[in-house]
């Protein structure tokens, strides 16, 4: 007779999981098949169905704003990771051996990451106004040829949008750091000091190294907020002057709502697709390897 | 008060059986104990008894009834689990009456029957506790106490001993067993630990590799294990072991060894010049001074235990372990005559099967 | 924020010199750190006459509220000036409904998906996870067609259930690590015990979750609060977040800059996440180690 049925809990299990998997398949796999359907037509206001293959890729590769915008994030991805990640590593190493008032400094680097980028860019482009900010600060003083108008220099802009967001986010790192270092045997500590190692090279060669997965989450993290980079620009610069910090992410909501080109826009949101998914899939496989949930209980 | 059958029950984990074609029939008002190492698959096994766990082939009965696709609630069960597992933001009260709030049982009737479990396992005064106001003892008093409650005609405990220290774990040991015989209920029980197998148990079915290897009372374990593994696995000191075999007389032959097997109580008729393993516990050597067949053994390390001694020696190239008494005079260097009583001996063959 | 454990490393001696270079470059590593709010702070505090000749860093000769006030409820979007009052009420009318939904939502799933992992759970689960990290701009243009074929496009309903939908993998992976880490056992008794999927969820399960839905309510307001591109595509003109009408005074201001209501606007905005941060302490920190995966 026992033909294999469901246990009765069984079914309201699946119940409460309809909507994540309404969400998984109808919104997310759903949307970006779209995406990559749309990006394969003609589309220009309105989404088609003429089949042009990779064309509209071809297209983005020869335009000047799409290119413009890659080798802005590549330069900005660059500069932030290794910024970011350095600051935030050299504050929690510091903040680790013992500081008094760790805490206030903790909350003091952390706090920008709790704002948003609007508000980081605005802020910023306020302290970077090249009359009224910094630049006239350097004049009052007495530097009457000190310059320091970057958000207008098409050739620096985009460092003005690296040293925002490291702002934002190298309290982050030091977050993620700061757990890693806590989390090193105390005993190594003792025994690399038994030894007779400097504390630079205890750091250096052997607690850099046990914090491995720490910077793998810290670059997991920054990078796809690179990838993602979009409102910091609208508020900082909105992509000027004239394109010097355009970002893809702009590029494809610009292409989408104002210049009424989906499918370029599309092709240009798969390309930022693929992108993520390069970096991400690594560092997921090595995730799930490391923490892999057994199949019963 | 029920019987238990499984009817060629398997399960598997993907395509990892965990449990492979198992049958075993569980009498009214029985203790049973599974017993094996930790991955053998009797923890799955109580899981599937329980309804936790769906089987993939076979059925389970208990109590005359079909319940391989019941809910575990609908199965007239109660479950004791190692790690006590209370709900933390439960008072004892609570935790005892849930289920049967759950049943939708009648305030009185809860009542009533939580104040006659607490009062048997001494409880009363922990009833407004949360479980992290008691000590582990306590803590496991509290859920079998829950699975009292229920009036379940099986019970199941999943290693209910194992985070209690030596003293407590002997103390709720004979309070199970103390409860069996008041309560009367069918009991399964899941441990790794044979000395609770062995005071428990009306039966104890040894586990290993997915299958039962024997079942049978606890003095049938112990004292004719059906192979090596369940030779080895029950019995502390270990049983020792003498690779050798049949000599063309029948007798049982290693370097520095000669043993007439004429008294042994064979399975089947031995093949002579066969490859077998001989096995005997420490307690069933005899110590003989003046018996002209006696084996020489030299003692190389003695271990007082208090309530008697254990010497280790060796035959040839054989290891035996030996229990004598406290009082025995022996030192390392020692040479001490040894008899092996036939009927104290095991043979096994060399697929390690009892001969 | 106090300890999140004991400090490692060296136990500090008399003041060395490596000791006071240390002092000082955290001191001076806080000192940039501070500078932005510093400045906006002061800047809010001037009149614009004072901004134009004076120092960014000077404290003003004259602390006026007077910015705040009109950045408050007068400045100026486009054609509408009635400050940023609009938006915080906006924020505030998306944000209470999305918290609750997506929590709601990602806890019950999180909870499905540890304890019962029926068939599929693995796939749904990975699939979330990677979605986690994939940017909105991928999704954007289908759910805009999707929404409007619904009819909830630039509504109040639309942007909550867009904040919902992107607040899932987050909350899942929160509630899902916090119950895998609990003992199976306790699941298993209650079901001997005959409660089934919402009766163990809602009575056994979410009692011994109070601590990661406070963890998940912090991650919650300031993700959705600090949102700023969803809030533009979904809310429509009517729903506008705060963010997207500080953006907007700020960009749309005809002739002189008023960089005092600017700045006071922007603090306003701020001033949520940043009370959130400063109140929830190291439940923050906690918040961020548990959702490594920020979506």
């Amino acid at each position: 007779m026992a033909k294999r049925r469901l246990i009765g809990s069984r079914v309201s299990a699946q119940v409460a999981l309809a909507p994540a998997l309404l969400i998984a398949l109808v919104i997310y796999c759903g949307s970006t098949l779209w995406t990559l359907w749309i990006s394969l037509t003609t589309s220009r206001m309105l989404p088609n169905s003429v089949f042009v293959g990779l064309r509209q890729y071809e297209v983005l590769a020869s335009n000047d704003r799409w290119l413009a915008s890659i080798v802005n994030l590549a330069v900005f991805g660059v500069l932030f990771m290794v910024a970011a990640l350095t600051v935030g590593f050299l504050l929690a190493a510091l903040i680790d051996f013992r500081v008094r008032a760790e805490s206030l400094f903790r909350s003091v680097f952390l706090y920008p990451f709790s704002m948003s980028f609007i508000v980081t860019g605005l802020a910023w482009r306020w302290m970077l106004d090249p009359t009224l900010g910094f630049e006239k600060l350097l004049h009052d003083v007495g530097f009457a040829d000190a310059h320091f108008n970057w958000l207008v220099r098409p050739d620096r802009v985009i460092y003005t949008l690296v040293i925002a967001a490291v702002w934002h986010a190298s309290g982050l790192v030091m977050a993620i750091m700061l757990a890693g270092l806590r989390g090193v045997d105390r005993e190594i500590w003792n025994a690399a000091r038994v030894d007779g190692l400097p504390v630079w090279r205890i750091l250096v060669f052997i607690v850099i190294p046990m914090l491995r997965g720490s910077f793998a989450t810290a670059f997991v993290l920054l990078a796809t907020s690179v990838v993602r980079l979009y409102d910091l620009s609208v508020a900082m610069t909105n992509g000027g002057p004239g394109i010097a910090s355009e970002v893809p992410a702009k590029f494809v909501m610009d292409y989408l709502f104002e210049r009424g080109n989906l499918a370029l826009a599309t092709a240009a949101a798969t390309t930022m697709l693929i992108t993520v998914i390069a970096v991400v899939a690594p560092w997921y496989h090595w995730q799930g390897r490391k923490t892999h949930v057994g199949a019963a209980h | 008060m029920s019987t238990v059958s499984l009817r060629g029950v398997e399960i598997a984990f993907g395509t990892f059986k965990v449990l492979d074609w198992l049958d075993l029939e569980i009498a009214q008002s029985e203790f049973l104990v599974l017993l094996g190492p930790s991955g053998c698959g009797k923890s799955t096994l109580l899981a599937a008894i329980a309804g936790l766990l769906e089987i993939d082939q076979g059925e389970i009965w208990i109590g005359g009834r079909n319940v391989t696709w019941e809910e575990p609630k609908d199965r007239g069960i109660a479950m004791v689990f190692q790690s006590y597992a209370l709900y933390p933001r439960m008072s004892v009260r609570r935790n005892l009456s849930f289920g049967l709030q759950v049943a939708g049982m009648k305030r009185d009737e809860i009542d009533r029957r939580v104040t006659k479990a607490a009062t048997m396992l001494q409880i009363g005064e922990l009833l407004d506790r949360k479980p992290a106001e008691l000590s582990g003892g306590q803590r496991q008093r509290v859920a079998i106490g829950r699975a009292l409650v229920r009036d379940a005609s099986v019970f199941l405990f999943d290693e209910p001993l194992s985070n209690l220290d030596a003293q407590l774990r002997a103390e709720l040991r004979t309070e199970i067993k103390r409860l069996h015989g008041s309560l009367g209920a069918t009991m399964i029980f899941v441990t790794h630990d044979q000395i609770e197998a062995l005071t428990l148990a009306d039966r104890i079915a040894v586990m290993k590799d997915r299958r039962i290897q024997q079942l049978g009372t606890p003095q049938e374990i112990y004292l004719k294990p059906a192979n090596r593994f369940v030779a080895t696995f029950v019995g502390s000191p270990a049983m020792s072991f003498v690779s050798g075999r049949i000599g063309e007389h029948g007798n049982f032959e290693a370097s520095g060894w000669q043993l007439p097997l004429a008294d042994y109580a064979f399975a089947a008729p031995p093949v002579r010049g066969a490859t077998v393993d001989l096995g005997i516990r420490p307690e069933h050597v005899v110590l003989a001074p003046s018996d002209p067949h006696a084996l020489p053994a030299r003692v190389e390390l003695v271990e007082p235990m208090g309530s008697d001694l254990l010497a280790w020696t060796r035959i040839g190239e054989a290891a035996i372990s030996i229990r004598l008494p406290a009082e025995t005079q022996v030192v390392a260097g020692d040479t001490l005559p040894l008899l092996f009583p036939p009927h104290r001996l095991n043979l096994f063959d060399a697929q390690g099967q009892r001969l | 924020m106090t300890a999140m454990a004991q400090p490692n490393g060296r136990r500090p001696k008399r003041l060395s010199a490596g000791r006071i270079g240390l002092y000082a470059f955290l001191v001076i590593s806080a000192l940039f750190f501070l500078t932005p709010l510093y400045v906006m702070l002061v800047t809010s505090l001037k009149p614009m006459s004072e901004i134009r000749t004076g120092n960014i860093l000077a404290l003003p000769a004259a602390p006026s509220l007077a910015a705040w006030n009109s950045a408050w409820s007068s400045a100026c979007t486009g054609l509408q000036c009635n400050g940023i009052r609009v938006g915080f009420l906006n924020s505030i009318r998306i944000l209470v409904p999305s918290v609750m939904a997506s929590i709601m939502v990602g806890a019950v799933t999180g909870y499905a998906l540890s304890f019962w992992r029926p068939r599929g759970a693995q796939l749904l689960f990975a699939t979330l996870m990677v979605m986690a990290f994939i940017p909105y701009q991928v999704f954007i243009y289908p759910l805009v067609r999707m929404f409007s074929q619904a009819g909830i496009a630039n509504s109040l309903l639309g942007i909550v259930v867009v904040h919902t939908i992107f607040g899932l993998p987050t909350m899942t992976l929160l509630f899902r690590n916090h119950f895998v880490a609990l003992p199976i056992e306790l699941f298993k008794a209650a079901r001997v015990d005959g409660a089934g999927f919402w009766r163990i969820f809602i009575q056994i399960m979410l009692p011994m979750a109070v601590p990661i839905i406070v963890v998940a309510i912090i991650l919650q307001v300031t993700g959705i609060w600090n949102d700023f591109i969803l809030g533009l595509v979904f809310a429509g003109r009517e729903n506008l977040p705060m963010t997207v009408q500080l953006n907007n005074i700020v960009n749309t201001t005809q002739g002189e800059r008023t960089y005092n209501v600017d700045m006071a606007a922007t603090l306003l905005t701020a001033l949520v996440p940043l009370a959130v941060y400063f109140l929830s302490g190291r439940w923050f920190v906690r918040g961020i180690a548990a959702g490594a995966v920020k979506g």
